[in-house]
């Protein structure tokens, strides 16, 4: 369908355009530049295109489904509103590539800039179609950010920095409130959709949640929309290229808040709380705007605040409530985004030809820039309500709103009066503005002769100010049907009847509007010298909310953040690991307590395993309590304890395992007992056991004792408790009749759960060469750099010959170990071949081998073992995981799961019947990965001690060219 | 047989858990691999308790109430393996820190 494909143009094509912006090379200005351009009138043209069918139909809708289950769609839709949005973001957007094609300097890195500007595009038209208040949220989320990043474009600086970061803090926290405030919207109406949040009337102000919604919804459109007391973020966004100020921070971003506002407005207006702080919060933000932006020298914080004063404006104008007013709303957002945007655009150019924008430095430019000039002073005119354009029109409605009467004394004073001073304050900058840069003798501190700028960079300003021009003088023709569909969309039913034309007559408004126009002339006057050179509007100058923002976020993130840091947080190790044992033991306790119940007395004591681990349990215990000062007893009672756990596992039929904690505990001793000479030696000095360090041992023990029992508890339970029924069976079962094994335990490893092995193996692979990398820039400690005291005692022994003392111990044992290598080969690969029947197998066999090859450096020494042999571990690792995965893709090939096994009988001649498996094939692998990765961490930590590193006494470790293959 | 198995379990654990409080890094990889001695156990006992009952089947048709449960002993074989791969690199961190910092307390910061 057209429509469909028309809206998902529009939201989709400006970001798939920015991730080609972003592969553009830094240099290509104009490629950028034409593809934002194109992207910019692709999607106004489809804009346009959609608009007979949002005409007849009302609304345009086109979807995806996202979650369903949870309301959660991809949903646009784009009515009368929608519309009138997407084609300022669109066409704005267009003019503003072309301006900032020139106003760019080539020394930017521009494709960031557009493809910044294209993301950003999308999002503001992904926000505005919306059909989806969830996916509103994130879109609004999506602007705030991009936001950021172009405030903040010319990083390099620290104001653009600051003002970035204050820009998406406080939208950033408007888009949280947003979120909620949606959620909330969503539950009480049942629905995310924008279709049924509309349709449901009265339902939302009725329910109780209203005041809470409310709030937050208003402090997320005036957080965006830079309203009371929020606006501070807005001329600090400022810092941006001006591009960037013209299109999000005037003419279309900050706009997102009054469109949340009107977007809303029919289900959520109409109440008192609603009236009282929109319109309040408004025409506090319209005068202190316009009286703020009287007192500005830079031409862009008199913008910025002329931006918030009209933000306001339109603010109060959807406070009021009534339907005429949203009308004048809506009218006014146009409006003031084409008078705003094409004044930001003349400042730029001013700031581009002059270098300066500040109001002091400037005066006479007409006679150097006439053209620029004109549409500047035309686009003033606009900004300050000047009749025959479109700035009167609006501003006109705004005051015969304010003008109508309320049978509140305070209501019915304040806002006319309120509204008048504002009109007066604001024609009072516009005149400022215009006399002060164009006006006056020539300019005398300017560094550069000021002249017109390129003609396609001015021809932006002239299209918009022809729109202000047009708009202003017939609007019927121009504006009407559009804004009648807007207002429609809006309003419904309830559409007004109101009147477009430019004289209503002699009335009221009328005599507001001369008032301000002679009020703001008569401020002007008597004091422009004066306010030439202040800066910073008198009585609230002080008062900053810039200011004030910054101290709270010193205070919080700094000072407070510090404080809560100091007080709860630790570096240490010893206090974390505490809180770890000691929540995982409350969990313990919590989920098992009740479930404990009454445990049965123990029906069967076995002597033997009692013995066993009477020895264990005291191995453990004094393992624990030896580690400190004894560490070579203190690993020989680890390995008690390993033993007794190995012994438990053959006496439980696990022989497998019993034969794997064996040589796994062999493997780790020889490992520990390599890395032993590089630890500081420890002698006891009991003076320094202090009570603090007593009684943190104390508590460590209880903390210990508890967990110990509680462990006891645990596994007792379990242990008489009948076994529940589980997945064993099918292993059992299945393990001969389709893994083709009788060792249930290996059928399962290298068939059944052979996906899990090969993830383990990767693990052991990575870890070998993790170990490996660590080692190669190994440093010792100072004062374990030299060779150990043993060597030393040898060396003084034998007069300077106590490496070959060293050499000649052993000698008989070394011989016989020499003599076991070819037979401890042998039993790994019968390990190996017979591990899929009987125990055995691939981590078996695997740790054997290495093992063999250990006992080669252990009897003749690293330098004999590696003249004569070359193992090459790297390569067992990767051959043997390349193995292991290629069985499992030969299955694939084979049309079967990965990993999936395949098994016969060969008869082989004298041998007989011999069952191969794939799984075999599988096993190979981890074999050949656990040897790699046993006999690489080994081998690495061994050389250490011939390598003579250097001690890490310098500051910046250097890589040293390798001159051994380990380094 | 089952309460000496717990009580067996109870002291490795407890053991463990005070030496992996202790400030020292070779404390703490004893601690380690006592812990996992016990976690290693604890997860055998899962499946509960059977003498002369490997899970190596003796022919093709194997009634599965003759062997015992050969879940746990899967994982915990993984589990060997990885705490052997685990202690390595431990120990490894260990002596670089020691390098680098010139003790060997847990923060790097002791005496």
């Amino acid at each position: 369908m057209p429509t469909d494909i028309a809206l998902t143009v529009i939201w989709v094509l400006p970001f798939l355009a920015s991730l080609v912006a972003v592969a553009i090379p830094r240099g290509a200005r104009d490629g950028a530049a034409w593809l934002g351009g194109t992207v910019a009138g692709i999607c106004l043209l489809a804009t346009l295109a959609l608009y007979p069918a949002v005409a007849a139909q009302g609304a345009v809708r086109s979807g995806l489904d996202w979650i369903p289950s949870a309301g959660l769609n991809l949903s646009f839709r784009m009515d009368g509103l929608a519309w009138l949005f997407c084609v300022l973001i669109t066409f704005i957007g267009l003019l503003v590539v072309l301006y900032a094609r020139y106003y760019m300097s080539p020394k930017d890195p521009v494709p960031r800039f557009y493809a910044l500007l294209l993301a950003f595009m999308g999002a503001m038209l992904g926000l505005v179609i919306s059909g989806n208040i969830i996916q509103l949220a994130i879109f609004w989320e999506l602007t705030s950010l991009v936001s950021f990043l172009l405030i903040g474009y010319w990083y390099h600086r620290g104001d653009a920095r600051d003002g970035a970061r204050m820009a998406l803090i406080i939208t950033g926290t408007g888009g949280l409130a947003l979120f909620v405030s949606m959620l909330l919207v969503g539950h009480i109406v049942g629905s995310y959709e924008l279709d049924d949040v509309l349709a449901s009337g009265s339902l939302i102000v009725e329910h109780p949640l209203y005041p809470v919604t409310l709030i937050l919804l208003l402090v997320a459109a005036f957080t965006k929309s830079a309203q009371f007391p929020f606006q501070f973020w807005l001329p600090n966004a400022m810092t941006a290229p001006t591009p960037v100020s013209a299109y999000l921070h005037s003419a279309t971003m900050v706009k997102a808040g009054v469109f949340i506002l009107t977007r809303f407005w029919p289900v959520m207006s109409g109440s008192d709380l609603w009236f009282w702080i929109v319109t309040y919060t408004g025409l506090i933000t319209l005068i202190f705007g316009a009286y703020t932006a009287l007192f500005q020298r830079d031409l862009k914080g008199l913008l910025a605040y002329s931006t918030i004063s009209h933000l306001g404006l339109i603010t109060t104008l959807l406070g009021m409530g009534t339907p005429l007013a949203a009308v004048a709303a809506i009218f006014h957002t146009a409006n003031h985004a084409t008078f705003k945007a094409s004044l930001f655009m003349a400042v730029g150019i001013i700031d581009h030809e002059t270098g300066t924008r500040d109001v002091r430095k400037l005066s006479g430019l007409r006679r150097f820039m006439p053209f620029t000039a004109t549409l500047a002073i035309i686009a003033s005119a606009a900004m300050a309500g000047v009749p025959l354009l479109n700035g009167f029109l609006s501003k006109e409605m705004f005051f015969t709103e304010t003008a109508i009467y309320d049978p509140n004394v305070f209501v019915n004073l304040s806002l006319p009066i309120g509204a008048t001073i504002a009109g007066m304050l604001s024609v009072a900058y516009s005149v400022k503005f215009v006399h002060g840069v164009f006006f006056g003798p020539p300019p005398t501190q300017l560094e550069k002769t000021p002249h017109e700028p390129p003609p396609l960079m001015r021809r932006p300003i002239e299209l918009l100010v022809l729109i202000c021009l047009a708009v202003g003088i017939i609007p019927g023709i121009t504006i009407g049907p559009y804004l009648a569909s807007a207002v429609t969309s809006v309003l419904g039913t309830e559409t007004p009847y109101y009147s477009l034309s430019v004289w209503h007559g002699f009335n009221l408004p009328l005599v507001m509007s001369i008032i301000a126009m002679v009020g703001g002339v008569a401020i002007y006057v008597p004091y422009y010298r004066r306010l030439r050179d202040v800066d910073g509007a008198p009585l609230i100058g002080r008062w900053r909310g810039q200011r004030i923002f910054e101290r709270m976020l010193v205070t919080l993130t700094n000072r407070w953040a510090r404080k809560v840091i100091a007080t709860f947080g630790t570096q240490r190790l010893q206090p974390q690991i505490f809180l770890v044992v000691l929540l995982a033991l409350a969990a313990g306790v919590a989920a098992g307590w009740a479930r404990i119940g009454q445990l049965p007395l123990p029906d069967s004591f076995d002597p033997v395993l009692g013995l066993v681990w009477l020895v264990g349990g005291i191995s453990a215990l004094a393992a624990a309590q030896q580690a400190k000062f004894h560490r070579l007893a203190a690993m020989i009672l680890m390995g008690g304890a390993g033993l007794a756990t190995c012994l438990t596992f053959a006496w439980f039929s696990a022989p497998d395992l019993a034969l794997t904690q064996l040589l796994a505990e062999i493997a780790t001793t020889v490992l520990i007992l390599l890395g032993l000479r590089w630890l500081p030696k420890r002698l006891p000095t009991p003076d320094d056991v202090t009570w603090k360090v007593r009684i943190r041992r104390y508590r460590d023990a209880g903390l210990a004792a508890l967990v110990g029992l509680g462990a006891t508890v645990a596994s007792y339970a379990i242990m008489t408790s009948p076994a529940p029924e589980g997945i064993s069976d099918f292993f059992l079962t299945n393990a001969y009749s389709q893994g083709g094994g009788t060792n249930v335990v290996n059928v399962m490893l290298v068939d059944f759960r052979g996906f899990d092995t090969l993830g383990e193996i990767t693990v052991l692979g990575m870890v070998a060469l993790t170990v490996f990398a660590l080692l190669r820039r190994f440093r010792p400690a100072a004062d374990s750099a030299s060779r150990p005291e043993q060597q030393q005692v040898l060396d003084d022994m034998a007069n300077g010959a106590g490496q070959q003392v060293a050499d000649d111990f052993l000698r008989i044992p070394a011989l016989i170990m020499n003599w076991m290598f070819p037979v401890v080969i042998v039993v790994a690969l019968y390990m190996l071949l017979r591990g899929h029947d009987l125990p055995g197998g691939g981590f078996i066999a695997g740790i054997v081998m290495s093992l063999a090859f250990i006992l080669q450096y252990m009897a003749g020494g690293t330098r004999w073992v590696e003249d004569r042999l070359r193992i090459l571990p790297v390569l067992w690792i990767g051959w043997g995981l390349l193995l292991a995965l290629m069985t499992g893709l030969g299955a694939m090939a084979l049309g079967a799961p990965f990993l999936t096994s395949a098994f016969a009988y060969w008869d082989i001649p004298l041998i007989g019947k011999v069952p191969m498996a794939t799984a075999l094939l599988f096993d190979l692998g981890v074999f050949a990965l656990v040897v790699g990765a046993t006999v690489l961490m080994l081998i690495a930590l061994a050389h250490q001690s011939i390598r003579r590193p250097k001690a890490a006494s310098a500051p910046t470790p250097k890589i040293r060219e390798g001159l051994d293959k380990w380094n | 047989m089952e309460l000496t198995l717990a009580l067996a379990i109870g002291v490795l654990a407890g053991s463990g858990v005070y030496l992996i409080l202790r400030p020292r890094t070779f404390q703490v990889i004893v601690g380690l691999s006592l812990l996992s001695y016990a976690v290693n156990l604890f997860i055998l006992a899962m499946g509960r308790l059977r003498m002369d009952a490997a899970p190596i089947l003796s022919g093709a048709n194997a009634n599965p109430a003759d062997y015992t449960d050969p879940v746990p002993q899967a994982l915990v074989l993984t589990a060997i393996v990885i705490g052997f791969a685990m202690t390595a690199l431990f120990l490894v961190v260990l002596l670089a820190a020691r390098g680098l910092t010139g003790n060997d307390h847990v923060d790097g910061t002791g005496n």
